[in-house]
């Protein structure tokens, strides 16, 4: 059955000449210990475990799972804010898991990232202007009133108005505060950005206004982003190319239309199918397939595949043998051994 | 629909609370009915006041710095003018409520079973195994497997999904005929939204409870409700049934909410529909129409605010737009199921 080389998790990152980032064989696991004077290690949350893809420029990659899944954790072991356990994180050709402290800072220009809650992500006691300029003199970028300047343009960049400049973040409303948290993010003109649930804590209609104003940014300065959400909505928007992940492993990945509406793997098809729809006709039409169970443990996940648990089409050998990412033509890929309206990989492929 | 008395009927609600900054006018003159067996799901975003108003029939908005006015009534119990002791009787056994954060709802130090059976005992004269039984059944009730172990466990020891279902059988614990759920899955996975939704459906269908469903997600509104009423700054903006909402929206605030979904089922659109601007302060409303600083729509008209009337709508559905039905309809964009405020940008 497995004519499948444990080598094709790194053909799913097959490098491409404008790659900007490529990730390979990912692990972060974070230690449990136990002990009152010695601490013995007693287990390991795998939250990423052997993860492999890459981003070319001026492309954005949506990760996609649920709570747990690993999909933040994958996102700060790429700018190492938290160090991997292992593997390989390459950013303009540079390895990033090598680096020290000062030599990602200046790197770090170039990769910048957006965060979830624009209450907290946000010094208080600082203004807008020092938030939003603080990237341009700790580089030392520009300083007097070559910043304040560059910060007024930022700000009016991003659909805020010069004179924010000496307002704190309590002035502003939740979409507001996402917009200073872009501009921040914009000071040091990246390359890169990783914007972790960027519009997850905003209402419906401040959301559609910060992922337009993305998209308008990405065009204007050639960005790359990694968006990471679990509204599969919202990624199926703005991504070109969507990596779905389980309990710290890419289940599929690839062209985010091929992998919306043709899906492979049995939790994405599980994940699509419990969106609801708003549209009473089509929802009712439509057939629904709820998962049963939680998911488990990243403590302690399921041996071979980590789906077969809550699998409606899981057999023996899901349990016993870990599937391979299988690419289905056209860049997608997927790792399961009952792949959905695909005939099973190792069998002959169509 | 029956034209049977209704369960629930709220008569021009308004809850002020008094703040540093001034008077917040939280909920302004809300009316509404539930009828029994009924879904009805109230939408808007953050400071809509659509869960001050839900608090407030629950009597969970009275404090000294807040001014209640209006009716409500649950069968021959008014709500609003309720002693402390009398809303104690209606709690639980007329009417329940279930909250965002399951994990918050719970108390952690607590046995989930006592918490369940604590109402039920508080209300009942029955024995403590007795009791404990009956909240083996509602856990049953609600699909929580291996129930008689997991009625001694704590709230920790429970995912996120089962305190949801456990609050639910708290909630069921006395029958009520009605439950109040504030935003029950907005915490929770898809998948596990998915589960909570149709324990929510089947106590809907197979015992006739009636739901007040507060969210702001119109996906799960599309799912499981009967009639929507869309709220905006304090008032009740739209109320139709679920197909006259988003079949044939009446309210431009409407029409920009609908347009600004990401959804699955439609090819991916350049751009998205926005609503421009913010929601508004509620300490000092706009002048008139409350939406009127952000709709693209907006006439002289709109300084003055329009009642909640039948205008362009079918039967029973209600809008305070000034805009004619005819106005609205050439108006709003519905092309090719495509909903939204203004045509997009070319």
């Amino acid at each position: 059955m497995s004519t499948v080389t444990a080598d094709t998790g790194l053909q799913a990152a097959a490098v491409r000449e404008d790659t900007l980032l490529e990730v390979r064989n990912l692990v972060k696991h974070f230690p449990i210990k136990s002990g009152l004077l010695i601490d013995r290690q007693v287990g390991a949350v795998q939250a990423v475990d052997d993860v492999s893809f890459s981003v070319a420029e001026g492309e954005t990659l949506g990760l996609v799972g649920e709570s747990g899944c690993g999909k933040s954790t994958l996102a700060r072991s790429i700018l190492q804010l938290i160090r991997p356990t292992s593997g390989s994180v390459r950013f303009r050709g540079t390895e990033l898991t090598d680096l020290g402290r000062r030599q990602l800072r200046s790197l770090r220009r170039e990769m910048q990232m957006i965060f979830q809650d624009p209450y907290a992500s946000l010094n208080p006691r600082k203004r807008v202007g020092q938030i939003v300029g603080g990237p341009l003199a700790l580089h030392g970028v520009a300083s007097g009133d070559e910043l304040k300047r560059r910060v007024q343009d930022l700000l009016e960049r991003v659909g805020l108005s010069a004179e924010h400049y000496n307002r704190f973040p309590h002035e502003f409303s939740g979409g507001q505060r996402q917009r200073i948290g872009v501009a921040r993010a914009l000071a040091l003109e990246p390359k890169m950005i990783i914007a972790d649930e960027p519009v997850s804590a905003l209402d419906v209609s401040i959301q559609a206004q910060i992922i337009n104003l993305l998209e308008d940014l990405q065009k204007e300065f050639e960005l790359t982003y990694v968006f990471v959400a679990h509204d599969l909505g919202v990624v199926r928007h703005v991504s070109d190319r969507i990596a779905v992940m389980y309990l710290g492993k890419i289940v599929e990945i690839g062209p985010a239309e091929d992998v919306y509406s043709n899906p492979i793997h049995p939790y994405t098809v599980s994940l699509l199918s419990a969106v609801p729809i708003p549209d009473p006709r089509l929802n009712e039409a439509r057939e629904h397939v709820v998962l049963e169970g939680d998911v488990p443990s990243p403590a302690n996940p399921p041996a071979a595949c980590r789906f077969h648990t809550r699998c409606p089409r899981a057999t023996e050998i899901c349990s016993e043998v870990e599937p391979q990412l299988v690419d289905y033509g056209g860049g997608h890929w997927a790792a399961c051994h009952h792949p959905v309206g695909r005939s099973a990989p190792g069998t002959a492929t169509a | 629909m029956s034209t049977a008395a209704p369960l629930l009927k709220v008569d021009d609600l308004r809850v002020d609370f008094r703040t540093e900054g001034g008077v917040v006018h939280a909920v302004d003159g809300v009316s509404f009915e539930l009828k029994s067996g009924e879904v009805l799901a109230i939408v808007g975003e953050s400071g809509s006041g659509k869960s001050v108003t839900a608090m407030t029939l629950m009597g969970l908005t009275r404090s000294p710095n807040a001014t209640i006015s209006g009716r409500a009534e649950l069968g021959d119990q008014e709500l609003i003018s309720a002693t402390d002791d009398e809303l104690r009787r209606v709690r639980g056994e007329q009417l329940a409520m279930i909250f965002q954060d399951p994990m918050t709802s719970l108390n952690p130090v607590y046995k989930v079973g006592d918490q369940i059976t604590e109402q039920i005992r508080a209300h009942r004269d029955i024995t403590k195994d007795e009791a404990n039984d009956r909240a083996v059944e509602l856990l049953k009730a609600v699909g929580i497997p291996a129930a008689e172990e997991r009625v001694r466990q704590y709230p920790h020891e429970f995912s996120g999904g089962m305190r949801q279902r456990a609050m639910i059988a708290m909630g069921l614990s006395l029958e009520p005929p009605m439950l109040i759920a504030d935003e029950p899955t907005t915490a929770l996975d898809v998948t596990i939204q998915a589960q909570i939704i149709r324990v929510l459906k089947d106590l809907n269908e197979e015992r006739g409870l009636a739901v007040i469903l507060i969210t702001h997600d119109l996906g799960v509104v599309a799912d499981i409700a009967d009639r929507v009423l869309v709220m905006y700054g304090g008032r009740v903006v739209e109320a139709g049934t679920l197909e006259q909402i988003f079949y044939d929206p009446q309210h431009p605030y409407t029409w920009g909410l609908l347009g600004s979904i990401m959804r699955l089922d439609r090819p991916r659109t350049a751009r998205l529909a926005q609503i421009k601007g913010q929601p508004p302060t509620l300490l000092s409303p706009p002048e008139g129409c409350h939406f009127r600083p952000r709709c693209p729509h907006a006439f002289n008209r709109c300084t003055e605010v329009p009642g909640l009337e039948q205008r362009g709508g079918s039967t029973g559905h209600l809008d305070r737009c000034w805009l004619s039905g005819e106005q609205k309809k050439t108006l709003r964009v519905m092309d090719s199921g495509d909903i939204g405020l203004e045509a997009p940008a070319a």
